[in-house]
């Protein structure tokens, strides 16, 4: 089992950021590696349980399942039912928490997988920056003051 | 349940920021409500279960247990045992977190408790705005006193195990004469637990320094290393310091003896952390009189706008400083000195009246200055020779704060002498003034607030190399100098 964290800080209120965030369907609005995204079975996006299919802009596919969405914690988890990745028993949390000082967001993503071993510095890497970091570089833009 | 929460994002790598939140002791040096705390019981500071009582400055009195303490976690949580505000059953969490795209730091901060019926509000603010936003800005400028160097090694990887850093001393062979200092080689070992390695890069050399050389002071016994104020960069620390890291700039003046070296490994509770526009040189030829012009003006005596004091020695290092501080005080300044060449400097440093002699007679002249009522505070760094003088240049009322005895210890005093005109005497020692850090490290940015504000300046200084210390103390022993020496390793 291998961990990954990345972390940041956005120039936005937590509940703006969460807006964003909160769509388990809304991948393709502010990263900047997804293509197209569908919630299977025409579910709503933020029901525990639903599946999202989405295709990266590198045309791998990706389906992901929401586990948990709290709007109070502004914090969501999925794991990865299939992907081109290579890992196994994936489970992601992303997490806002409101920065007082300053009216700013502290943005929180880990994940936990097994993958491997000879992948794992590969794949930490892969999803540590190409990933978690990529997509907090994307909102940082998207809400710079 | 009254909830709290505050959080801020800091501009410092996690860990420079734990070292200091850890340790349950610290808050007087970076937190600007609180004044004084200690540990009961005198346990460590990171003992599950220590309790730390303090006073905020307004006069509040508060006692807090730590109840958990995680350095993997960065984590922190404390309640109130009692309090003199009505904080009920107060917990609060401290927790860091890492900011992985650069070298910042989130803090959240946390607590419940309960208030009477009315004071919900109010406590509330307090607790939000006074301790916890009041906290971050005061963690902030405390960091911002320290520089970065850019190359830090973590506290947790010192050098190799054991291996010492080699440096050279000046070591007092015997006692006697500028002749018996000697250069030699003094590697400083790695520190020990509550110890701190320093590459020192600039020393202060003091008049008492002098004293301990001749064996009048006796504060060492040869062989052994003189000195007691130096600046430079903390090479490592040992187990249980949290308020200085390696890379940072520091500086003291402090006992015991051995400042004239390299690299020095010392007891870190007298060490301070340099504010980024303080320079090492000028730490080195600031610190022991800066800190000793800065608790006798607004300690031993508190001086006032209005009153006449009279400074001996009015160009030499402490002698300056008082001169510059106490005019923009606002005092009438007047002084003595041994040459017209001094009596420019001390003049040009705000100090009125300088009075120029070697024979230790000025009371009438400071009489005929202040209509025959004489001085209301002299700061003696003289002794014996100006005791008479002394007591006849005073005011009815005045007080005498005796700091130093250039020219001889003081005979006894009998109270009957004070009585004859409500005299007070002070015989005040800088390090009892700075023995509890939350004082040291008042004073010394007491001292750095007025370095920056140019109410205290270090314009003139005198440069040696450190082989050069029996020079520098030749120099100074023929009062060749006026302002600060500093050696250089």
């Amino acid at each position: 089992m291998i961990k990954v964290y990345a972390s940041s800080v956005i120039d936005a209120p937590a509940d703006s950021v969460w807006v964003r965030i909160r769509d388990f369907n809304g991948l393709p609005g502010w990263t900047p590696f997804v293509a197209e995204s569908r919630i299977e079975g025409g579910q709503p996006a933020d029901r525990i349980g639903c599946v999202r299919n989405f295709r990266l802009k590198d045309g791998g596919m990706i389906r992901e399942q929401l586990l948990t969405l709290s709007d109070y914690d502004f914090q969501c988890t999925y794991s990865i039912l299939e992907s081109p990745m290579g890992v196994e028993n994936y489970v992601a949390t992303l997490k806002l928490t409101p920065v007082t000082d300053g009216g700013r967001t502290f943005a929180e993503w880990s994940a936990e997988f097994d993958c491997a071993p000879e992948r794992e510095g590969e794949l930490a890497q892969q999803i540590g920056q190409g990933v978690f970091q990529t997509a907090f570089d994307a909102l940082k833009t998207m809400f710079r003051r | 349940m009254i909830r709290v929460t505050r959080s801020a994002v800091i501009d410092a790598p996690i860990e420079r920021v734990w070292a200091v939140l850890r340790d349950f002791n610290g808050h007087t040096a970076w937190h600007p409500v609180v004044a004084e705390s200690e540990i009961e019981g005198g346990e460590p500071s990171d003992q599950i279960g220590c309790v730390r009582r303090f006073t905020l400055r307004d006069g509040n009195h508060i006692r807090e247990q730590l109840l958990a303490l995680s350095d993997r976690d960065h984590v922190s949580t404390y309640c109130i045992l009692d309090a003199s505000v009505p904080l009920r059953r107060y917990v609060a969490t401290l927790q860091l977190k890492r900011v992985t795209d650069g070298e910042r730091t989130f803090w959240h901060w946390q607590s419940t408790f309960d208030a009477p019926p009315g004071r919900e509000r109010e406590l509330a603010d307090m607790v939000g705005t006074g301790v916890y936003e009041g906290g971050f800005q005061g963690l902030r400028a405390y960091l911002r006193r320290a520089r970065h160097a850019p190359d830090r090694p973590t506290a947790s990887r010192p050098l190799a195990a054991g291996q010492t850093v080699p440096a050279q001393g000046v070591v007092v062979s015997a006692f006697g004469g500028p002749e018996v200092l000697r250069l030699q080689p003094l590697p400083a070992r790695p520190p020990g637990p509550g110890e701190v390695r320093i590459r020192q890069t600039a020393v202060g050399v003091n008049y008492m320094d002098v004293y301990v050389r001749s064996g009048h002071y006796r504060l060492i016994e040869p062989p052994a290393v003189l000195g007691m104020e130096a600046a430079g960069v903390v090479v490592d620390v040992g187990d249980g310091v949290a308020h200085v890291l390696p890379g940072d700039r520091v500086a003291y003046a402090c006992a015991p003896p051995g400042a004239y070296v390299g690299a020095r490994t010392m007891p870190a509770d007298q060490i301070v952390v340099l504010p980024d526009d303080v320079d090492e040189e000028t730490a080195a030829a600031l610190m022991l009189k800066g800190m000793t012009a800065a608790y006798l003006l607004h300690r031993t005596h508190r001086v006032r706008a209005g009153e006449t004091i009279l400074v001996h020695a009015a160009a030499g290092g402490v002698g300056l400083f008082l001169c510059q501080w106490a005019r923009a005080l606002g005092a009438r300044v007047i002084g003595t000195v041994s040459s017209e060449d001094k009596a420019r400097l001390a003049r040009a440093n705000g100090c009125e009246l300088p009075l120029v002699g070697r024979d230790y007679r000025f009371a009438s002249a400071v009489k005929a200055a202040t209509n025959g009522r004489g001085a209301d505070v002299i700061y003696d760094g003289l002794g014996r020779a100006a005791m008479e003088e002394n007591l006849e240049a005073l005011a009815l009322c005045g007080h005498w704060v005796s700091y130093g005895q250039a020219s001889g210890p003081l005979s006894p005093i009998g109270p009957e002498v004070l009585a004859a005109k409500s005299l007070t005497l002070s015989r005040p020692v800088l390090f009892h003034y700075t023995a509890e850090r939350a004082a040291l490290n008042e004073i010394a940015q007491q001292t750095f607030e007025a370095l920056r504000a140019g109410v205290i300046r270090v314009e003139r200084r005198h440069r040696y190399p450190l082989a050069s210390a029996a020079e520098a103390h030749r120099d100074l022993e023929a009062r060749r100098t006026s302002g600060p020496l500093v050696l250089l390793p």
